[in-house]
């Protein structure tokens, strides 16, 4: 007591600095409290579900409950998300052709990976890649992570560079706002985690192998039935196009490319056909908006080499 | 005597838990693609200094834009990075099941080879054959130089700038 009261005297500033520093310590704490929680969850879902003490739902709903609700396609590591994208590619070659033409998706390849490289998203976990299909349809799609697709039909309704670098621009625009990956369901990416969280106190076990390539085979569908059959949302679209005029002009491109493309692809759009005119919004309307951006122009001459090349690559397409 | 040991008791803590945060300061990210560059300058168009495989592990000394300076613990190799590569999180090369624990308690750790990965698409190719994938490894082949992209853009009059 009496020696307490020596320390007393040592002043107020000292006890302040003391305070802080508690409270220095102790927040973490509670910071931290959040993540210990999630953990807790995990570990008792994982041991509950193995000596079958709760149902598989009853385990879903308790994961859903603390962190996988908050989880979402972002948490897709980039090299899952390469993982998607080449089995939804594998699937659209499936049901197209690829274009035999190696000088054509040579230059396709020299352009669309100059253009990645000035997006927002220039790397992905293997990088960009393109391929022309050998179909007259109106279209072009993207795979996450990078795979492009462009259909002769759309090529035609490209008369310069410019405007093939613009459905290119377009597409990897839908690649940096990883518009594919979110076009699966939510409940396929919480069951997906749920197998990874409760894969950890065992080996990869078969069934666990089982349930998560039936998981990814819906993943797989979910996009390729949105790029082939549904479309993105306009919204979606509206971003691919502001995201296409951004890579146009880093690369020196006349944004015009993609005004110019879209107004002949609607001259060539037939109503009612699976490709474009199924899944985007009109060539109007995405014109109009377009053009609130960059105003209204012709746009420039394209220069004579490049206008060569364009011609010596796909002018006999 | 019992506050005065209290506090150093506190201060202590402080100290313990404290002073391993300052020693690591430095700002370390992860290689979250399967081949990186580091550039001289911040530029795609910038010399290539060296190469980098995915999970690498570099530190931070400034970032500019999208454009990030690191440098490498393993040798004195520094120049720029685009950020689209780098993620704060450690990537586990070869989780083990100690690894697939802490990682779901965890936002600090990525696991290689987790999830949809090489495994699944090999089950995958099993139950469904007629699916080919031929052309999706011969696509990946396509890969344009940083030489050519520069001859391309010299013979197309196009002159890059902002962000590339």
């Amino acid at each position: 007591m009496t020696i307490g009261s020596k320390h007393r005297s040592s002043g107020s500033a000292v006890r302040l600095a003391v305070l802080g520093l508690g409270i220095m310590l102790v927040l973490p704490l509670f910071i931290y409290g959040c993540k210990t929680m999630d953990a807790v969850t995990n570990i008792g879902t994982s041991f509950g579900k193995s000596v079958g003490m709760i149902s598989e739902s009853q385990a879903e709903s308790i994961s859903k409950s603390s962190k996988a609700v908050a989880r979402s396609f972002e948490d897709f590591t980039p090299e899952q998300e390469y993982y998607i994208g080449r089995t939804v590619g594998a699937v659209i070659i499936n049901k197209y052709k690829p274009y035999r033409n190696k000088k054509a998706n040579a230059y396709i390849n020299l352009l669309g990976q100059t253009l990645a490289k000035a997006s927002d998203m220039p790397e992905t976990f293997n990088g960009y890649h393109f391929l022309i299909l050998d179909s007259d349809e109106i279209n072009a799609l993207a795979t996450p992570g990078g795979l492009i697709f462009i259909t002769r039909g759309m090529l035609r309704c490209c008369r310069n560079e410019d405007a093939v670098a613009a459905v290119l621009a377009h597409e990897i625009g839908h690649v940096q706002f990883k518009h594919g990956l979110q076009a699966i369901k939510k409940s396929r990416v919480t069951s997906a985690l749920i197998i990874l969280g409760t894969e950890g106190a065992k080996t990869f076990g078969k069934e666990d192998l089982a349930s998560l390539t039936e998981t990814f085979e819906d993943s797989i569908s979910d996009i390729t039935s949105t790029l082939v059959n549904n479309g993105y949302s306009r919204k979606f679209e509206r971003q691919a196009d502001i995201a296409a005029v951004t890579i146009l002009k880093r690369v020196g491109y006349d944004p015009n490319g993609l005004v110019n493309m879209l107004k002949v692809m609607e001259k060539k759009l037939k109503p009612g056909s699976p490709d474009f005119a199924k899944t985007h919004p009109s060539p109007a309307s995405r014109i109009a908006d377009i053009q609130k951006d960059i105003g209204k122009s012709a746009g420039g001459k394209v220069p004579k080499a490049r206008h060569a090349r364009f011609l010596a690559a796909l002018g006999n397409n | 005597m019992i506050k005065f040991k209290t506090s150093l008791i506190i201060f202590l803590l402080i100290c313990l838990n404290g002073f391993p945060t300052f020693a690591a300061e430095q700002k370390m990210m992860s290689i979250q693609v399967k081949k990186g560059e580091i550039r001289s300058t911040p530029s795609f168009l910038g010399i290539i200094v060296t190469r980098l495989s995915y999970g690498d592990r570099v530190y931070v000394q400034e970032e500019r834009g999208p454009w990030v300076r690191v440098g490498l613990q393993s040798n004195s190799s520094k120049g720029w990075i685009h950020n689209s590569i780098l993620t704060s999180k450690k990537i586990v090369l070869n989780p083990g099941a100690k690894d697939v624990q802490a990682s779901a308690s965890s936002d600090e750790l990525a696991l290689a080879g987790k999830g949809f990965s090489k495994q699944v698409e090999n089950e995958f190719k099993e139950k469904n054959p007629n699916i080919n994938y031929a052309w999706i490894d011969k696509m990946e082949k396509f890969v344009v130089s940083q030489k050519r992209i520069k001859q391309f853009l010299k013979e197309g009059e196009l002159s890059p700038k902002g962000g590339f």
